[in-house]
């Protein structure tokens, strides 16, 4: 006779507690938001609907992992219980930062985004937040409408849920720009950290030398439009003006990360004349203000490399995130390698997180 | 070498499959125009559940814009990434010697050859830790059998 | 370079020396005189319009131009005598492919673009190619209007001393964009090197997310263009269409690329299936087609790094040396970078990498 036996469970108690720094709650629908509008922005959103820059759209094959679809028939994503079920009970994550990507943010009316944003906010307050203790969020912001998106900052500076604000990886002028420096004050006010996540255009072409045609290049591309809003914030003084603020980039990967420090430092011996509000090397201020998600993690083909790569990072600029639910996620336990020494792999998944976003240890 | 029988033969018609856990491992065992296949259920990516993903044609091109489509169902494209494995040979269209797939050798047997056998001499017999759950097997019926080592 | 090396006795500056960045300046606009039609002599003396003035450098700049290597009353780099005396002479420099920036692609006009380009070019053949046999040059085009540059090239084509057409790194759109297939076409017909260089004018941003307001910004963000570029070089199949094109990135950098390739690649794997052209992983096509010359070098802070960054290319092929005459740069690559190397490795890059790639003869 043949036998089939069950598979062993592996419980979340056998895996180390982490801190999982890209979540993303999704709305099933733009009808999850209803509730959560003033008339007349209802009304709005169900005539008008979102409307944003056109151009960064490119057809893919996949959007969210496969084998995400929570039995409510919900979207991926979109179901708090089996988000809390899937990611935070299957990988014993202690806290997770949540990053909803709606659209919300850069739409181009300003009262509406402002309006957006807040109806967001109380949804992810309401749905995500006050269920589920072991969440945080991100505070989406109409982020280039400064005095709008302040407004929004100080409605939910008193929930200490919410750790950061939101701002898209291309948003319409470089990210060091004076007109986003009344966000920076706020963030620093109130000790929220400002994360700058992947994709999204605020309808300049995606890279510096017009639209590409494939997604792949749109893939590819975060690591250039993070680079460049690094470049910016370094350059224009953002460190200098703000010494307190704390930035993180979500969905860039790290890989980039050393080469940047380096060409950013000789060109400063070249050009320093130009910016003498700048008091350090720039290195200097990206090893200070700057953590990196891990995701999508790098895949050199050499395990030396790799290391390497840690190495100039830095252990300590570095956190996990696994971009729940889509497709280009990581699984926590396939992004380092298995012989790293402890003490690193405890920073990388939890112990920086734990410092940037000043959470309570929770001694697991 | 142990043999184990993991579904029945009609339970899974050409186009279909289906996930099946055998001696600790999930797999995916798959039909394609009425020859079976078993993959381990585990990319060699991530560790994702491969076998939960979406299958596609073979997509080749040698030169933008003659883009040709062929063994449509063949190519299993991992449920995380993406990542294309060729369901028959287990290998992966990316790297095909490096990256590829564990595959089982799999068969389609009667009900006849696996219960008149004495149970002495039935390579699938499994004793414990684990609860075992023994799969039906009727004379009248056919069975995928799948190998797997140890 | 600061001044000329001491070249006694060391074994990494053993070996021929092929410079593959030098600058070759229109000293001004009435230099191009002899080689313009009538119309647009009588144009520039009667109008506003004066040719492209448009520098992809700031005249003034510490970086724009090395001590002494501006005659008087023309700009720096505009000078054979000079160029033979600081670098061509005292660096016993065998061959210099010369890259003239002067900014055709600024020029919106269609009529002027190619009618400068064609003087830009006999100019060049006139004043330069034919004045020392040590020099080759880069035909320079109408980028922006492809099948006219197309034309240009094969108007010059045969002319032996040119080897290169230049392509300006930020351009309205991404060079494997099928608008460019005709350029593509002639460049393989013709079987030149495609030199992408540092610079540009296209009229739309160098940041994925706008404006910078910092020339240090744009500098050190072009490493982003450049990265941009091949990624849509590849992913357009330009490799597949033209097996036998050579491709170099002039002064782009090079100390990014291994992060970029392993980026690439990983994306490549994930989703091959948009893009069935791209045979191979990215960075194999990549190792094959593309050099790219050594300054700026953006070197790590150590010796090691520099080492393992120069190993995790993957191949000894790819750089080439160029002084990037008359620009200066934070470091002195005989100094700071030949010594380092392995004499085999070091001879490749100071010219025998340029020799294969240029079919450059072998000295006598």
């Amino acid at each position: 006779m043949a036998t089939t036996l069950p598979r062993p469970k592996s419980t979340a108690r056998t895996k180390p507690a982490i801190i999982d720094c890209d979540i993303h709650n999704e709305l099933d629908s733009e009808r999850d938001l209803y509730p959560y509008l003033p008339p007349r922005w209802l009304e709005h959103l169900k005539t008008y609907g979102m409307h944003g820059p056109s151009g960064a759209v490119y057809p893919r094959f996949l959007n969210r992992r496969n084998d995400a679809h929570p039995p409510s028939g919900r979207e991926p994503g979109s179901d708090p219980a089996f988000t809390s079920q899937q990611l935070l009970d299957e990988w014993n994550v202690a806290y997770g930062i949540l990053n909803p990507l709606t659209g919300v943010g850069s739409q181009l009316n300003p009262e509406f985004d402002a309006a957006l944003a807040t109806a967001v906010n109380d949804w992810q307050t309401a749905e995500w937040l006050d269920p589920e203790p072991r969440l945080r969020a991100s505070i989406i912001i109409p982020f280039e409408h400064a005095d709008l998106a302040v407004a929004e900052i100080e409605r939910r500076a008193a929930d200490k849920r919410f750790v950061q604000v939101q701002f898209s990886g291309r948003p319409r002028e470089p990210m060091g720009r004076r007109k986003y420096w009344p966000i920076y004050a706020a963030c620093e006010r109130h000790g929220l950290a400002v994360m700058s996540h992947a994709f999204g255009s605020g309808g300049q072409p995606i890279t510096g030398c017009g639209w590409p045609s494939y997604y792949i290049e749109d893939h590819v591309g975060p690591a250039q439009s993070m680079q460049a809003n690094l470049i910016s914030l370094v350059v224009e003084g953002v460190f200098e003006r703000f010494p307190g603020l704390r930035v993180v980039s979500a969905e860039n990967g790290f890989g980039w990360a050393p080469s940047l420090a380096w060409r950013l430092d000789a060109t400063y011996t070249l050009l320093d004349g130009e910016v003498p509000h700048l008091k350090r090397k720039p290195s200097e201020y990206l090893h200070e203000h700057v953590w990196y998600c891990t995701q999508p993690v790098e895949e050199p083909e050499r395990p030396q490399d790799f290391l390497r790569l840690l190495d100039q990072v830095g252990a300590d600029r570095l956190i996990f995130a696994s971009d729940y639910a889509h497709w280009d996620w990581d699984a926590p336990d396939a992004v380092l390698p298995p012989r790293l020494p402890d003490d690193v792999r405890r920073k990388i998944f939890y112990e920086n997180a734990l410092h940037l976003y000043r959470l309570p240890d929770t001694g697991a | 070498m142990t043999r184990y029988v993991v579904a029945e033969a009609a339970e899974i018609p050409p186009g279909e499959r289906k996930i099946v856990e055998v001696a600790g491992r999930s797999l995916g065992v798959f039909n394609l125009g009425g020859e079976f296949f078993a993959l381990r259920n585990r990319c060699p990516h991530q560790g994702g559940p491969l076998c939960e993903g979406k299958t596609f044609g073979l997509i080749e091109a040698s030169v933008p814009g003659a883009i040709t489509y062929s063994r449509e169902g063949e190519i299993l494209t991992c449920a995380w990434h993406g990542w294309e494995f060729d369901i028959r040979t287990g290998r992966s269209w990316c790297a095909p010697e490096r990256l590829r797939v564990r595959r089982y050798e799999i068969s389609v047997e009667p009900g006849t050859s696996l219960t008149t056998t004495p149970a002495a001499a039935i390579p699938g017999k499994v004793p414990g830790p684990y609860t075992a759950e023994t799969y039906p097997v009727l004379i009248e019926g056919h069975y995928l059998v799948v190998e797997i080592d140890g | 370079m600061q001044a000329a090396p001491n070249l006694a006795a060391d074994e990494a500056l053993v070996g021929a020396l092929i410079d593959c960045d030098v600058h070759n300046v229109v000293p001004h606009v009435e230099a191009l005189f002899p080689y313009l039609p009538p119309y647009w002599v009588e144009h520039v003396r009667r109008s506003a319009f004066k040719g492209a003035t448009t520098s992809y450098y700031p005249p003034n700049a510490p970086l724009s131009a090395l001590a002494d290597s501006k005659p008087p009353d023309a700009p720096a780099g505009s000078s054979l005598a000079l160029l033979r005396e600081q670098v061509l002479d005292p660096l016993g420099v065998e061959v210099a492919i010369l890259n003239c920036l002067y900014a055709i692609d600024s020029l919106h006009n269609p009529e002027a673009a190619v009618a400068f380009a064609s003087a830009v070019n006999d100019w060049q053949i006139a004043e330069w190619l034919d004045r020392d046999p040590r020099l080759r040059a880069s035909i320079v085009v109408p980028a922006q209007l492809p099948e006219l540059a197309a034309r240009e090239i094969a108007r010059v084509c045969d002319h032996p001393g040119f080897v290169q057409v230049l392509l300006p790194a930020r351009s309205e759109h991404p060079y494997g964009s099928r608008l460019f297939r005709p350029l593509w076409a002639e460049i393989a017909r013709c079987d030149l090197v495609a030199g992408i260089h540092f610079g540009g004018a296209p009229g739309n941003p160098p940041f994925p997310s706008g404006w910078p307001s910092y020339y240090f910004e744009e500098y050190a963000g072009m490493a982003q263009v450049f990265q941009s570029q091949l990624a849509s070089i590849v992913s357009e199949g330009v490799l597949d269409l033209f097996p036998a094109l050579r491709i170099v990135l002039v002064e782009s950098g090079f100390t990014w690329l291994p992060g970029f390739m392993w980026r690439f690649d990983k994306e490549w794997r994930n989703l091959r299936q948009l893009v069935p052209w791209v045979k191979r992983a990215p960075s194999a096509y990549i190792r094959e087609h593309v050099r790219l010359t050594i300054q700026p070098l953006d070197a790590p802070p150590t010796t090691a790094d520099l080492l393992s960054t120069i190993d995790q290319l993957g191949s000894d092929d790819l750089l080439l040396f160029g002084t990037d005459y008359p620009h200066r740069h934070s470091t002195d690559p005989f100094r700071s970078f030949l010594p380092h190397l392995s004499p085999a490795l070091a001879r490749k890059i100071r010219g025998e990498n340029a020799r294969a790639l240029y079919r450059l003869s072998s000295p006598a």
